[in-house]
This record gives structure tokens, C-alpha cells and sequence, in this order.
């Protein structure tokens, strides 16, 4: 497998884990903010690094230089391939702009030690392709999340009740595929990675959690779709088509679902949880398709929703450290108090629903058009969810910022960090708008291989490092394909 | 330099003109540097003067030298070779194409002009300006547009500029609810204008109207498809018209829309917006010409919201809602016009309509003030001639008349009881379930956010 110049990888997972140990140690929040500003700076340049060191090495797949696991183990673990290429400096940028906009009075309620330990935990998941490892690490980032539940005296029991037993048909699902068992195997992984993803009825943890959890846990928890890219490398690959156009089903009810209850919702962030939820099963539907265009306008859903959704989460979390969680049921007022955070409210919004001109659009086409060639009733579906998604995030929109204006005798307006956090993610929006052909590009190109890995064609000789992948025989009766993962596939 | 790069180069300047103004008033605003008063008055006028001068100059070249068809490539905007996806970004500048952009161009300078004083020290002079020059950008790129996604793209920028505008005095409910209801239409009319391009897409692999509506100059275009396909793309855009036009069903929200300033009535739902729908028609009329039911359709549709425009204008007791009304009339009749095949007439309609509607909602605001002063004068109430109705219908019937078109045909009543809420309250159902198996697993109440608070009368009090 070709090698990446610098171990990017391992940079970018061990830098936030000895952040998270070091930031312990330092006892001023402000002081432990800034640390913590510097860490994921670091963690995001590493992020960029290895995508453009990725990227000059024009090949499906590479591993880190230097790579420890793989000298010790003799095992790939940490991998960039085209899938997770983009989403490693998005998630990394997510966290950076999570910090930078975390206002200097909130930083004691804050845990950052916290929020570097799931950093190090997601960008570890986004880089593996190991199946078990993949696994450790899908259940290693639940344990901050609970701990936070824990320590603000919020019960547990929703999020314990769902993540325990997705840990459970996790483990046994990649168990019974180990032992042989493929087909139990395979539906056990797709039912742990959709209630993972938030499929409805199986979505009930995510509202809980962001009605629990601090707004910047709940969001660094969801906003990467770690469900989907466990359906991406656990089940797609060994999955027949039966059972993804069932995931495909599932999701798009979940997102016309989501969509009409973020019409009723009475307060914020149950809003932008089944908001999010929509997108998310709309990217499923998308990456169940597993069609060349179905599945680049989900690949680029997923990416433009890391920006816009993110943004979103971020704008409200924002707008809730000035005034307390905000309720849909009146009109708040506050465009006087916070013009620019309703510019980027709105600008992330209609991102978000695919407007013309931001980075959604082409991604939503796309996907639409994926959908509408092979089930046609199902694109229209995602554009009925679009359509409720539209709507929903204006009417939040009208309720948090108009209405008669609020009383305040000191300045509500964005703090410079905050600002800087609505410019990048502004620049990107429109940026990727405008100029969406290279993103698209990219996104095709790993969709295409991704579906060639999926019907396991001969190695492409221009790709070094690809190997066979071909269906087993003896599991064409039990219709789930005894694939190894991609990650066991790779040969050196 | 050749003919055809003279005309490139003009294309291009009516094409950029209104963008690069979006981009200097929305990149100000987004960075907090607000502009003066007298520089987005400036910007304004700059932009406009030059997209309508490159256009005037274009209708004067192509009447001298007898073209008819003047394409402007931009190439694609996103392609995927292996896979015939194509974003083609095209304009084009013909018959009727480039008589709408110069109405555009016009309604939108006189509007810019009124409004620099009109809105003088208003605190939101600088978001009008900024919806300005979306909904400009978004008409000019509806008008010129070469493909069907590139007519969506400024479809969607109308949509989003006319709702903002109409919820413009934000600090007030009423505006807001109303932008809202704008918007909730635009997006169910928005998502029937999607699937019937990707369909359109899907039937002729391109979305270039060349290739859609036939290689012919408007309006002689004929299009290649099937009567039954070109009957389910044509429905569907007739409801996108509908919405945009607010032809029946939809009716509703156009007296609502006059909630925004005068200026943004006259320009959007008086002048330009309100006939995008018509212009969407006219630009697909090929497809009309392929299936009679859509034509009989389109036919019926139009009659319907032109006698409904008529009975409700007549009963309105606000000058705007009047005009809105009288506005609706005409663009239904410009409907059935286009229903019943006739391409010219209809634009010419647009174009003198949109132009005497503008002129008379400007002119609005002073216009009780006149007749105040005009009844001062002659010492008594002007006198109201009885209708010719009212000798021909008994009591009864006008009575019913009269309440039916005060409540607006009661087709809100009718969205809001039959489909509004019974949607809602599904949804509503749903959450009132989540909550008690949220509640049941948590073994207790399982939900925060019932606790917050709906009012905090100052921001103090939370922090």
C-alpha cells in the first residue's frame, strides 16, 4: 500500500489524546481553553496535511509513514482511503471551531480534557478500517459522552438502554460474521449501525442526548455520521442489495419522518436534532443507492452537512450562551442583538437544504437524481424531505431572530473568535458553492471505487496495493457476500 | 472584434452586473461593515444602469442584424463525463428572454430609486438593499437562463428574497407569519419545479432548452416528448406556476406578501415575481402545444384564479390587498392567454401590466391622501356607482358572493383545516409518543426542554 511522507494519521489521533492529558494538568479555564485552541489547531493542520499529501499521491488508499500498528502488528489499521479523506480535516476543523466559539463564561462548564479524548476517539475511527478495531473505537467514544450525562446528574437510561444494545448487536453481529455466520452476522451490524445513525423508531437516544448533554458534546458527537461510516465500512461491503434497499427504505422514512417533527418541535435543539437526523438518513439513502451518482451526491451530502449542519449546531450554541436554551413557542427577537449570527444561521440553513449557490446544492442534485433513477417514488420523497427541512429552518429562523427585540444593556454581538469561526465556515459554504466541480470530482472518484471494491473487480492495475475482492461462493445462499472488510482486503 | 464577441461581452455584463452587486452588499454585510446609505444607493444604480444598458444594447443588435437566438456559454459547472451528468450553465437571449430582463432591469432600477428614499434611515435600509440584490440576481438569471436547473437556480433566489422581504418589519408578528406562509408555498412549488426538471432531465438526458422544448427559436421550439410524459411534467410545473403566480390554490398568500414594504410589493408581487410563473409557462409552452389536457388545464387553472382575483379584489378594504388582487386577475388571464396558444400577446401583457402595477403601488401610499383632499374640495363623499351585478343577482347570491370573496375564496381555511393541521397533528402525535417512551425509559419525565421558559422579558435575567 502506498505510504503517506509523514505519519499523519498517528499525528492526528496521539496529538489530542496527549492534549486531553496534558489540559488535565492546567487548572485556569482560560489557560486550558487556549491550550486547547492550540491542540486542535494542530490536529486540524495534521488533518489538511495528510489529505494534500493524500492527494498528491493520486491512489485509492495510503498508510501512514512510519506506521507503528502496522510494524507491530503487521495489520493496516489506520488508513486514508478516498471515503474518509475529507471528512478527517472537516471533523478536526468541527472541533477547532467548537472551541473557538466556546465564549469565555461557558468555559467552566465546558470539559475540554473531555472533548479532546472524543477527538483523538473520532479521528481514530474516521482513519480505521480494522473491523474489531473500528468497533473498540465506535464504543470507546461513547464512555465521555456518558460520563458527562453522569456528571451533570442527568439520567442515563435512554442513551444507556439504546448504546448498549447497539454495543451488544455490534459485537455479536461482527462475531457471528467472524464465526462464519453471515447473514445473522450482517443484519446485526446493519440494525447496530442504524441505531447508530439514528433511524427511526431507534432515534429516541439522539433527542435525549441533546437534551441532556452539554450542545457541544451532543453536536461533536453526532455531526460525524460515525453511523454511517460504520454502514460504509462494516455492512456495505458484505451487504447484497436486499438489505440496502432496506437501509435505503428505512432512511428515507426516517428523513420525511424527521423532517415533519422538526416542524413541531417547541424548543431549539430538539429542532436541529431531527434536522440533523433527516440530513444524516438522507445520506444513508444516498449511500445505500450504491449507484455512481446516487452514492457521489451522498458522499458529498455527508461532506457539505459536516459544514452546514455543524455550522447550524454551532450558530445556536452560540445564540444559547447569550439567552438560555431557546423556545420555538415566541418570537425572541434578537436579529437587532446578533445580526451576523442570523446571517450564518440562515447561510448554514439553506446550505443544509441544498440551496443554489452553497455547497449542498450539487450534493443534493445529485443525490436526487441517484434516488430518482433507481427508486423514482423515493426521490421524490427527498424532495418532500427537503422541502419540510426548508421550511422548518426558516420558521426557526423567524422565531430566534425576529420578532420585537429584548431588552439587554451590554453587547450581544459576536466576540471576534466567533466571528472568525463564521467567516471560515462562511468561506466554505459559499466557497464550495461556487466552486463545486473538484469537490464533486473527488467525490465521484471514491464513490466509483468504492462500488468497484463493493463488486469485488480484479485489482485495477493502476492502483497499487488493490486486491481481488470477490464475492464467496458459499455465501450467495445466505445473500449477505462473505467479504472481508476493506480493511482485511488490502495487501501489501 | 466580431459580432458574436460583441455580444458575449454584453451578455456577460448583464449577467455579472447584478452578481458582482450581490457579492459587494452581502460580503459587506457578513463581515459587519455596513455600507452608507448613499454608496448602496450607488452600488444599486451602477449595477442596474449596466446590466440594462449591455441588455438595450443587445435588443438593439440582434433587431439590426436579425439573430434571434444569442447563446452564452459558460460551460458546465459541474461535470461527470462518465456518468452524462452535466450542470450546464447557459444563457440565452431571445424574444423572450431579453424583453424580460429589461422589465427586470427597469421595475428593478425605478424600485432601487424609490426605495433610497423611501426607506431613508430605516434600520433594516441595508438588508433591503442585500434582498435587492438577491431577488435581482435571481430575475435576471430566471430570465436568461438557457437550461432548466439554471432558471431553478434563480428560481430559488426569487423565493428566498421575496418571503425575507415580506417578513421585512420583523419586529412585528403579523410580517412574519406571512413571510412564513410565503415561503412554506414557494417550497412545495419549488419542490414540484425539481422533479419535473430531473424528470424533464431523465426523459431527453439534457436540460438545456434546446434540447427540451426543440432547436427552433422561441416560441417555435417542438418538443420531442410524449404527450402522457409532457402532461405529468407539465402538471407538475403548473403547480410551480401556481405557486409562484398564487393562482387558485395558492391565492392566499399574495394579500398576505403586501405585509412587506411598498417598494418590495410593487417590485415582487405587483410587478416581477408574481409573473415568473407566466414567463416559466411561456419559456416551456412547447410542451403545452404537445398535450391538449394541459392546455385545457392551464386553460381552466387561469379562469378559475381570474374570476377569484376579481370578486376578492373587489371587496378588499386596503389599497395594497386590492392591488394585489387586480394583479392576480391579470395574471391568470395572461394564463389562459398562454393556454390557449397564443406566445406575444402574453409577454406583451406581462410587460404593460408589470409596468402600470408598479406605478400604481408606488403611488398607493399617497393616494387615500388625495382623495382625502379631493373630497375636502367639493365638500362630500365621492359617489360609488352601483355595479351592473347587482340588478342581475338577488340579494342572496350577492350576499354569498360578497363573503366568499372576504374570506378569500376560503381557500386558506380550506389548506389550513385539510392539510395544514391534520399533517401537523400527526407529527404532533408522534412527538406526544416519543415523549411517553422516552419518559418510560428514563423513569421519569425524560425532557428538559419543557422547563424553558417561552418569555424572559430581558436578557439580564439569563445571564
Amino acid at each position: 500500500m502506498p505510504e503517506l511522507h509523514l505519519p499523519w494519521l498517528e499525528m492526528s489521533v496521539l496529538i489530542p489524546l496527549i492534549g486531553s492529558l496534558s489540559v488535565i494538568m492546567i487548572k485556569n479555564s482560560g489557560s486550558a481553553r487556549k491550550f486547547c485552541l492550540l491542540i486542535c489547531g494542530i490536529t486540524f493542520a495534521c488533518a489538511v496535511g495528510e489529505w494534500i499529501d493524500f492527494s498528491s499521491l493520486k491512489t485509492f488508499e495510503a498508510h501512514d509513514h512510519w506506521d507503528l500498528i502496522e510494524l507491530v502488528f503487521h495489520n493496516d489499521v489506520f488508513v486514508i482511503d478516498e471515503l474518509n479523506a475529507p471528512l478527517l480535516p472537516l471533523v478536526s476543523l468541527l472541533c477547532l471551531l467548537t472551541i473557538l466559539s466556546t465564549m469565555k463564561t461557558k468555559v467552566n462548564r465546558f470539559s475540554f480534557g473531555s472533548m479532546l479524548v472524543s477527538e483523538a476517539i473520532l479521528m481514530a475511527t474516521l482513519s480505521c478500517r480494522d473491523a474489531w478495531v473500528l468497533i473498540a473505537l465506535l464504543i470507546a467514544a461513547l464512555i465521555p459522552v456518558w460520563l458527562e450525562l453522569r456528571s451533570r446528574g442527568r439520567s442515563t437510561r435512554v442513551f444507556t438502554i439504546h448504546m448498549g444494545l447497539f454495543v451488544l448487536l455490534l459485537v455479536s453481529g461482527q462475531a457471528l460474521i467472524s464465526a462464519g455466520s453471515i447473514l445473522v452476522g450482517g443484519c446485526l451490524l446493519t440494525l447496530a449501525a442504524l441505531m447508530r445513525s439514528g433511524i427511526a423508531p431507534l432515534h429516541c437516544w439522539m433527542t435525549d442526548l441533546f437534551e441532556n448533554a452539554t450542545f457541544g458534546t451532543a453536536l461533536l458527537f453526532v455531526t460525524p455520521m460515525s453511523g454511517a461510516y460504520a454502514v460504509m465500512r462494516l455492512v456495505l461491503p458484505i451487504a447484497p442489495d436486499w438489505a440496502l434497499q432496506s437501509i435505503a427504505i428505512a432512511s428515507i422514512v426516517t428523513a420525511v419522518y424527521a423532517g415533519g417533527m422538526a416542524l413541531v418541535q417547541h424548543e431549539a435543539r430538539r429542532f436541529f436534532c431531527y434536522l440533523f437526523l433527516s440530513h444524516s438518513s438522507l445520506v444513508l439513502v444516498g449511500l445505500e443507492l450504491v449507484t455512481p451518482i446516487g452514492l457521489t451526491g451522498a458522499l458529498c451530502v455527508w461532506v457539505s452537512a459536516y459544514i452546514s449542519l455543524g455550522g447550524l449546531g454551532l450558530t445556536l450554541r452560540c445564540v444559547e450562551a447569550r439567552t438560555g436554551r431557546i423556545s420555538l413557542d415566541e418570537y425572541h427577537g434578537l436579529y437587532e442583538h446578533m445580526p451576523t449570527l442570523a446571517s450564518l444561521f440562515l447561510l448554514t440553513g439553506l446550505a443544509s437544504i441544498g440551496f443554489p449557490g452553497t455547497t449542498g446544492f450539487i450534493g443534493t442534485e445529485l443525490l436526487i437524481e441517484g434516488a430518482v433513477d433507481v427508486y423514482p417514488y423515493v426521490g421524490m420523497a427527498v424532495v418532500a424531505a427537503a422541502a419540510l427541512n426548508g421550511i422548518a429552518i426558516l420558521q426557526v429562523y423567524f422565531r430566534v431572530f425576529t420578532g420585537r427585540p429584548r431588552i439587554a444593556t451590554f453587547s450581544l454581538q459576536v466576540r471576534p473568535a466567533e466571528k472568525i469561526a463564521v467567516l471560515i465556515l462562511a468561506a466554505l459554504i459559499i466557497g464550495g458553492g461556487i466552486f463545486p466541480q473538484w469537490g464533486v470530482s473527488s467525490r465521484y472518484h471514491a464513490a466509483t471505487e468504492l462500488i468497484r471494491h463493493r463488486g469485488g473487480q480484479l485489482e485495477d492495475p493502476k492502483h497499487d496495493g488493490q486486491r481481488v475482492v470477490q464475492p464467496d461462493t458459499n455465501s450467495e445462499t445466505t445473500g449477505f457476500v462473505s467479504l472481508p472488510t476493506l480493511s482485511q482486503s488490502s495487501e501489501k | 472584434m466580431t459580432i458574436d464577441n460583441v455580444l458575449t461581452l454584453l451578455g456577460i455584463c448583464v449577467v455579472t452586473s447584478p452578481l458582482v452587486m450581490l457579492i459587494v452588499v452581502g460580503v459587506s454585510s457578513l463581515i459587519d461593515r455596513r455600507l452608507t446609505e448613499r454608496s448602496l444607493s450607488r452600488i444599486t444604480e451602477i449595477a442596474v444602469i449596466l446590466g440594462l444598458t449591455a441588455s438595450l444594447i443587445i435588443l438593439v443588435l440582434m433587431l439590426t442584424t436579425g439573430r434571434r437566438h444569442v447563446p452564452l456559454e459558460f460551460g458546465n459547472w459541474v461535470f461527470l463525463p462518465e456518468q452524462h451528468f452535466h450542470f450546464h450553465l447557459k444563457f440565452v437571449f431571445d424574444r423572450l428572454s431579453v424583453p424580460f430582463a429589461i422589465l427586470s432591469f427597469v421595475l428593478c432600477g425605478t424600485i432601487g430609486a424609490f426605495t433610497s428614499r423611501y426607506l431613508h434611515r430605516e434600520p433594516g435600509y441595508n438588508r433591503f438593499f442585500v434582498l435587492y440584490a438577491v431577488f435581482l440576481l435571481g430575475m435576471i438569471v430566471s430570465s436568461l437562463a438557457g437550461t432548466i436547473e439554471t432558471l431553478f437556480f434563480g428560481w430559488e433566489f426569487v423565493g428566498l428574497s421575496s418571503a425575507l422581504l415580506v417578513a421585512y418589519f420583523h419586529e412585528h408578528a403579523n410580517p412574519v407569519r406571512n413571510g412564513q406562509h410565503v415561503w412554506t408555498i414557494y417550497r412545495i412549488a419549488d419542490a414540484a419545479f425539481l422533479i419535473a426538471a430531473l424528470t424533464l432531465h431523465h426523459l431527453t438526458g439534457a436540460g438545456e432548452f434546446d434540447v427540451l422544448m426543440g432547436t427552433g427559436p422561441w416560441p417555435q421550439g417542438q418538443a420531442t416528448i410524449s404527450e402522457s410524459h409532457a402532461l405529468f411534467v407539465g402538471i407538475l410545473l403548473l403547480i410551480a406556476v401556481a405557486g409562484k403566480s398564487a393562482l387558485v390554490p395558492f391565492s392566499g398568500w399574495l394579500p398576505r406578501a403586501m405585509e412587506g414594504p411598498t417598494p418590495s410589493s410593487a417590485i415582487f408581487y405587483g410587478a416581477l415575481s408574481v409573473h415568473l410563473g407566466a414567463f416559466l409557462l411561456l419559456r416551456v409552452s412547447p410542451l403545452l402545444e404537445v398535450s391538449l389536457t394541459l392546455s385545457i388545464a392551464v386553460i381552466v387553472i387561469g379562469l378559475v384564479s381570474a374570476v377569484f382575483g376579481a370578486m376578492a379584489a373587489r371587496v378588499q378594504t386596503d389599497i395594497k390587498s386590492t392591488l394585489a388582487f387586480a394583479s392576480l386577475t391579470q395574471v391568470s388571464i395572461i394564463v389562459v392567454e398562454i393556454g390557449c396558444g397564443l406566445r406575444y400577446i402574453p409577454l406583451i401583457h406581462i410587460i404593460g401590466h408589470a409596468c402600470l402595477r408598479t406605478l400604481q403601488l408606488l403611488r398607493a401610499p399617497t393616494l387615500l391622501h388625495d382623495y382625502h383632499q379631493l373630497e375636502n374640495a367639493i365638500g362630500a363623499r365621492l359617489s360609488h356607482p352601483t355595479s351592473a351585478w347587482s340588478r342581475i343577482f338577488p340579494v342572496g347570491v350577492r350576499d354569498w358572493a360578497y363573503r366568499f370573496s372576504m374570506e378569500r375564496g376560503f381557500l386558506d381555511t380550506i389548506l389550513k383545516d385539510y392539510f395544514v393541521r391534520p399533517f401537523l397533528a400527526v407529527f404532533r402525535k408522534c412527538d406526544s409518543l416519543e415523549r411517553r417512551w422516552t419518559d418510560l425509559l428514563s423513569g421519569g419525565n425524560s425532557r428538559q426542554s419543557d422547563d424553558v421558559k417561552p418569555h424572559t422579558t430581558s436578557l439580564e435575567e439569563f445571564v
